[in-house]
């Protein structure tokens, strides 16, 4: 699928982008890595990974004008873990006011389930997705799985697009018009993680 | 569904390659980390782990490599551990593509080291790997392999290493390492009891069973083997499955 792309990978001060890199590569597809306001702008699609924490993501990402930029953006648009809840209007990571492309809070998990059982934090591990909907779910398993890394979530919205509990219900992924985030790592999700992201550099 | 338990099988690497022999069908060369790597991603193992036992200057240089070709190809997460006692050591890994790093020994030796990995990268980056033996009563952490005894309580370091902001403990007990007779439930579960954090239980699988007494005894999050998937003894596949027909969550 490689001669039509043109993939950007934001380039910010949260994370590792090398196994976003890699998950591509294995796609048979190659990206660039950038902060560039034209060489975003004309990429055919952008991908927006993270990790790390959201208080210290976003003042970054202002002082480089990007946070107009991302949410400006019309081409298809991924944020990953970190990416997906800075889409957000609001982290309490730090008390951080987010990109709000996407209409929902993100919070703490809390220390204990509905039933008082202790969780552990982060939720880390493999955890199943429900009620998946949109077009980057288009033939994933019959009952997928995800990895994931991480102590807080996005709220259950009218943009959720896939749940998952833990604790308590969360969006694990999100889908506004050409905005799509996932909670969990798809670059390392095995083969359902792959079927999300092929379906996004389908778009 | 709940969060599910992670299988994970261990491969020892010296000079980059696997050491333990291994009996695979499919494989071409047994001693190729990535081959082998990729193999398991496919059959459905959670996680993997590599651990470094090359002593040489070299021979890191080697690993750093082939962490790089183990990101490249497979496509779930990984830890890798063995002499890592700088954060510029762990960086090296890190971004080579490696998930998590585990340290042991040089925790030990200076426990600052979980605090400033932590800082550098975050809690959920740092697994602290802990060999333990029961010896007189107690719970002695050991190292080098889990040759030398130190005079460390297992569960006060194990709370330790989470304070300090361990994300993960790899717990394995010399008690039953290479025994084949059952994972050891006993400190399995008091370290389970003692931190809040992930616990992946080590040393003692010798049958799909010992799997299911694990989880179903523990709270434990994830356990680990080596030689029997390696040998073929127990595929990765069947495990699960028997695991999940008894009720454990479990990724299929």
């Amino acid at each position: 699928m490689s001669n039509k792309h043109q993939i950007a990978i934001i380039k910010y001060n949260a994370g590792n982008i090398r196994s976003v890199l890699f998950a591509l590569e294995r796609l048979g597809v190659q990206a660039s890595v950038t902060d560039d306001e034209r060489e975003i702008r004309a990429a055919s699609h952008v991908i927006f990974p993270g990790v790390g924490s959201a208080a210290t993501a976003m003042p970054y990402l202002r002082s480089r004008g990007l946070d107009k930029l991302l949410a400006s953006l019309t081409q298809p648009f991924l944020g990953i873990c970190l990416g997906m809840q800075l889409m957000c209007r609001y982290s309490e990571e730090g008390d951080t006011e987010c990109l709000s492309i996407i209409d929902a809070a993100v919070k703490k998990f809390p220390a204990t389930d509905s039933t008082g059982l202790a969780l552990k934090i982060p939720h880390m591990g493999w955890n199943s997705l429900h009620q998946t909907s949109g077009k980057l779910c288009n033939g994933l398993s019959s009952q997928p799985y995800a990895y994931f890394v991480h102590s807080y979530y996005a709220e259950q919205c009218s943009y959720t697009a896939a749940i998952t509990h833990y604790g308590l219900p969360f969006s694990s992924m999100l889908q506004k018009d050409n905005f799509f985030g996932v909670q969990f790592h798809t670059e390392k999700s095995a083969a359902d993680g792959e079927i999300i992201l092929k379906n996004f550099l389908s778009l | 569904m709940p969060l599910t338990k992670r299988i994970i099988p261990c491969l020892d690497i010296k000079d980059g390659r696997t050491v333990k022999g291994v009996n695979f069908v499919n494989i071409r060369d047994a001693g190729d980390p990535v081959e082998l790597a990729a193999q398991y991603a496919q059959q459905g193992a959670d996680e993997l782990v590599f651990l470094d036992i090359t002593a040489t200057t070299e021979g890191r240089k080697t690993f750093a490599e082939l962490v790089l070709q183990i990101a490249r190809h497979i496509n779930i997460p990984f830890t890798v551990g063995g002499g890592i006692s700088s954060v510029a050591d762990a960086s090296v890994l890190l971004n080579a593509g490696a998930d998590k790093v585990s340290i042991n020994s040089s925790a030990v030796r200076g426990p600052d080291l979980i605090n400033e990995l932590a800082t550098a990268f975050g809690d959920q980056f740092v697994v602290v790997a802990i060999d333990t033996r029961h010896i007189e009563g107690q719970d002695i952490v050991h190292t080098h392999g889990g040759r030398t005894p130190t005079t460390l309580d297992t569960v006060a370091w194990a709370k330790e290493a989470w304070r300090r902001g361990a994300g993960e403990i790899l717990l394995t007990s010399m008690d039953t390492d290479g025994v084949k007779q059952g994972f050891d439930l006993r400190i399995t579960q008091m370290i389970c009891e003692a931190v809040q954090i992930p616990v992946i239980a080590s040393g003692g699988a010798g049958s799909m069973a010992h799997f299911e007494t694990v989880f179903q005894q523990t709270q434990c999050d994830a356990a680990l083997a080596a030689s029997i998937f390696h040998f073929g003894e127990i595929p990765v596949p069947q495990l699960k499955q028997y695991l999940s027909a008894r009720n454990i969550p479990i990724r299929l």
